[in-house]
């Protein structure tokens, strides 16, 4: 087991970031111009890092796989990003977010990361602003701020319930900038297959042309992933259909370790599951949770309607257990309080695996305000519901709406039926403080990396990790590594390495064709999902993970002589893309297992059974587990673990109390 | 609950490349439920052509939540189907009934051509928003975000026009094939803001030259891009835009 070195800067937590942006070598003009990067990803961390490193002028070739950058993933994020601006004027301070994230993440990320990453916080929302991204104001025309779980300040800036839209919507108009000056050159519709290696350093990648099914190798001074998360490892999940591990699966082949991959978040308010034909999940905003109460009947199978259950009778079970955060508890912990109530019997809907959320009180609540505001100092029941519900109307409309589409019942006037779902995940990619993989030149950001969340992510940080990753740190980091490369020359593309990289490609690709199997992707996609979501999600046990690791190896055998990808590889063929993504979530489902049962502690959104408290809470053990579990790729099914440990030199590690 | 009782026809438009004629061919999906979606019954149905070792139709989508704007099906006559206000992605089987016949399209228009089956190619739009939809700012030159004020009406207003996703149904619907919804969309929100002032009339040409460029047809005030478009996007902006457009030439004019 060897040690791997994270290039944290010396001296004082709060400094070394301002240093190191003062001392890192500097790539003059003329070098830059011949210098190519390229990045994978048009999310809000690759679009942001492709535009940034543009403007900075070097020479930029940014890929996606869908018809347009603007519809990555990030598109869909809705409740918020954060910032330590303090414009509440409620005690928010960089320090208190980096805090916060260190103590959400349930002390297993690295501080110099986390506290960067507060830093800079602030200036993604400036950036944004002088985009002309549409963040809400309050009528003093100033930003406007929200409640997000895991904190006590309200320090998240929102745009109605479409954040990520507005978000990247400004980070796509970057780069639409610059691919209209040259300065980027765009492939969409193209899917990264493999990294070109040169000498031990990353040097290009294989693409697919998803038209024509040609592959095309693409020669880079250095590679940037920013290729998002692995969600879909579990089919159903929150994530877009398209979401998927390849890019970050084949690094990890090519010697990049992946870190922390059991660490997923299972989001506590999503739309319940309603049928075997469910092809995705769909998320009701953690902003919700500053509005809306949760709770279930306190009688077991309690089968009446909602509305007819006396206030008495219902138990506000987050309140109840955690009165000093309440129903803005951390994620991990709100989701597994909803499963303990459905695994109790106390669950609600048909399949009684759901709880209310429930906005009456609220809604009741903002009628008093503004009936008041209008000069009526006591207005009756009814008014108040009127006037709340144009308020709740204005705040959460879209999710409102998303919610009525897709269950057929109106939210505003009974409670919504949530239950948790696979959202997000904290693993990926193990990178240094310059945010580099353990290959060379080969650079990870975004939901892709593993750096910033440690065990547990708090609501409206992702957004804020792919913007500082892309916007404020890779474009500097990444000069230290370039202004050492400025005497090579661009590699031509037949150099043996390319060649060898697309023929591996191309083998991958010939072999799903040929199989002619009798069962359709998605069957195999399914059958992972229900092993990972049953035994690697919510609550894990030694057990289960282990008949998981050989349900798996199984699953894989059976995928490889009997999956069926009608057409070729010389067409559109999405079938045979989501087959390769398939194969890949495969084999990666087998490492969270290894990885889940290795971790023998529990910690944010990794609950083992076997580790917790006498009250139910995840149980860690700092003095075993207080490190990375960054894993590299040995070849068929092997896997060595190295460990990163983690200092806590700034924070006191303690037993996270949200009591 | 997972199969229901629903028996439907499906006339769906088959067309293996651009260069391909294309026809549309009929199908039987069966055991449909209420609660699916759309494009859960035409998972349904590739599912059942895989198995029988046909060629699964090929359509576009992503986020299946109504906000990526990749999805993208002609449904009876109208872009993303009968409910108005939502993508195709969002829209359930409960809004039609046991045995319908729904004939499903492509995008039709000459600025998208067709990729295959019912996927279209939307690069046109990218290009306009690369002519000047955006604000010239780089990375690290901002100002503090609350140091410019801005009424919360305008913001919203901004905002509103922002919403759009990009998805061409406003073109698909148009007998024009026009893209001057979507256009104005962009050209709204920034002009409806202070940041965006210093290239309004810039802007507003660049992107109304390209948009000419990629061959969408003329605006005739038909009105059908706003009743379609999933998002409300309002047909003021088209307005705005002309009047920008207008202006900017007179300034140009004034300046040239
Ligand atoms: C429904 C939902 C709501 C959310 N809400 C919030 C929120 O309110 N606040 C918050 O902070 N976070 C939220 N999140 C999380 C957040 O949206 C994501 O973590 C974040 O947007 C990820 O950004 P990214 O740039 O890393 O990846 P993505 O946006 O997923 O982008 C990935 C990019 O990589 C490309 N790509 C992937 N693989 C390949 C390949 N092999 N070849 C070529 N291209 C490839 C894709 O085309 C895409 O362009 C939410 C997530 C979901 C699912
Ligand atoms: S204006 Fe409406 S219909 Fe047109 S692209 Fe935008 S969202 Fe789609
Ligand atoms: S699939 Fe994203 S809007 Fe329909």
């Amino acid at each position: 087991m060897s040690a791997i070195n994270s290039n944290i800067p010396e001296g004082e937590l709060t400094t070394k970031w301002t240093k190191y942006k003062s001392s890192v070598p500097l790539v003059n003009p003329s070098n830059k111009r011949s210098l190519e990067v390229i990045v994978v990803g048009s999310g809000l961390a690759g679009a942001s890092a492709a535009a940034t490193l543009a403007e900075m002028g070097y020479k930029v070739k940014c890929f996606c796989f869908q018809d347009s950058p603007r519809r990555a993933h990030s598109i869909a994020a809705q409740g918020g990003i954060n910032a330590a601006k303090n414009y509440q004027n409620d005690g928010d301070s960089t320090y208190r977010l980096f805090y916060d994230t260190i103590k959400g993440g349930d002390y297993r990320a690295r501080e110099a990361n986390v506290h960067r990453l507060a830093e800079v916080s602030a200036n993604i929302i400036d950036q944004c602003v002088a985009q002309g991204v549409p963040l809400a104001r309050e009528y003093g025309g100033l930003l406007d701020n929200r409640s997000f779980g895991g904190t006590q300040v309200q320090r998240t800036f929102y745009a109605a319930g479409q954040t990520g839209q507005q978000l990247l919507l400004g980070a796509y108009s970057a780069l639409e900038r610059q691919i209209g000056m040259g300065k980027v050159e765009m492939f969409t519709r193209h899917e990264m297959l493999e990294v070109v290696k040169i000498d031990g350093k990353a040097r290009g990648i294989i693409a697919r042309n998803l038209i024509t099914g040609e592959l095309e190798r693409h020669f880079g001074h250095a590679v940037v992933l920013g290729t998002g998360g692995y969600g879909n490892v579990f089919y159903l999940s929150t994530n877009a259909m398209g979401s998927n591990v390849t890019a970050a699966w084949k690094a990890n082949k090519q010697g990049a370790f992946f870190a922390n991959p059991c660490y997923t978040q299972i989001h506590p308010t999503c739309i319940p599951v309603s049928g075997d034909h469910q092809s995705k999940l769909t998320l009701m905003s953690e902003s919700l949770r500053n509005d809306g109460r949760i709770w279930v009947p306190k009688n077991k199978d309690d089968n009446r309607k909602a509305s007819e259950i006396p206030e008495d009778e219902r138990d506000y079970y987050l309140e109840r257990r955690y009165p000093a955060f309440g129903n803005l508890v951390p994620r991990d912990v709100a989701s597994r309080a909803a499963k303990e109530r459905c695994d109790a019997g106390y669950g609600v809907g048909t399949s009684k695996l759901a709880v209310y959320l429930d906005f009456k009180a609220n809604t009741e609540r903002y009628g008093k305000i503004e009936a008041s505001k209008a000069g009526n100092h006591n207005p009756d029941k009814e008014t108040c519901m009127r006037l709340g519900l144009a308020v709740i109307k204005e705040k959460y409309g879209n999710l409102f709406d998303m919610y009525a589409q897709i269950t057929g019942e109106n939210p505003y006037e009974t409670p919504m039926r949530i239950y948790p779902a696979v959202h997000y995940t904290m693993g990926g990619l193990w990178v240094d403080y310059n945010l580099m993989t353990t290959v060379p030149g080969l650079y990870c950001t975004g939901e892709a990396n593993f750096s910033d969340h440690g065990a547990n992510r708090l609501g409206a940080s992702a957004l804020m990790q792919g913007l500082a990753d892309g916007y404020f740190v890779l474009p500097y980091t990444i000069g230290a590594y370039l202004s050492k490369e400025i005497s090579v020359k661009a590699i031509p593309t037949d150099h043996p390495a390319f060649v060898e990289a697309e023929a591996k490609a191309k083998g991958i690709l010939d072999t799903l064709i040929n199989i002619k199997g009798t069962k359709s992707v998605d069957h195999f996609h399914k059958k992972l999902g229900l092993i990972m979501w049953d035994k690697c999600g919510m609550a894990r046990n030694a057990e289960g993970l282990k008949s998981a690791i050989a349900e798996i190896q199984q699953l894989k055998r059976d995928f490889w002589s009997d999956v069926r990808v009608p057409g070729t590889a010389d067409e559109y063929n999405p079938e045979l893309e989501k087959a390769g993504r398939v194969a890949d979530f495969i084999e990666l489902g087998e490492l969270m297992c290894i990885d889940a049962l290795n971790r023998n502690e529990s910690c944010g959104g990794h609950f083992r059974e076997e580790y917790q408290t006498e009250e139910g809470e995840a149980l860690r053990d700092d003095e075993n587990y207080a490190y990375v579990a960054a894993w590299e790729n040995k070849g068929d099914g092997n896997f060595e673990l190295h460990k990163e440990e983690l200092k806590f030199e700034n924070i006191k590690i303690a037993q996270r109390s949200y009591k | 609950m997972s199969t229901g009782n629903m028996n439907l026809t499906l006339k769906v438009w088959r067309q293996k490349s651009t260069k391909d004629k294309g026809q549309m061919v009929d199908y039987k999906v069966s055991e449909i439920s209420p609660d699916m979606s759309f494009l859960e019954m035409f998972d349904v149905l590739n599912e059942d052509l895989i198995t029988k070792g046909d060629d699964p139709i090929v359509f576009d989508h992503d986020c299946r939540e109504g906000i990526c704007g990749m999805c993208s099906m002609f449904i009876n006559g109208r872009p993303h189907g009968p409910k108005d206000a939502v993508t195709t992605c969002q829209l359930h089987m409960r809004s039609f009934k046991d045995g319908d016949t729904i004939v499903v399209e492509p995008w039709r228009a000459k600025a998208f051509p067709v990729i295959k089956d019912l996927t279209v190619d939307r690069s046109a739009f990218d290009r306009v928003i690369a002519a000047g939809g955006f604000i010239s700012v780089n990375t690290g030159n901002a100002q503090d975000a609350n140091a410019l004020p801005i009424p919360k009406a305008q913001a919203d207003a901004a905002f509103e026009a922002a919403a759009c996703i990009g998805c061409g149904a406003c073109v698909a619907t148009c007998k024009n094939a026009s893209a001057m919804l979507f256009v104005s969309a962009k050209i709204s929100q920034l002009a409806l803001l202070p940041q965006g002032q210093p290239e309004r009339y810039k802007r507003v040409q660049n992107m109304v030259a390209q948009m000419d460029a990629e061959g969408f047809g003329n605006c005739t005030n038909t009105g059908a891009c706003e009743a379609e478009c999933p998002k409300g996007i309002s047909l003021e902006n088209i307005a705005r835009m002309n009047r920008d457009f207008y202006a900017a030439k007179f300034i140009s004019e004034e300046e040239g």
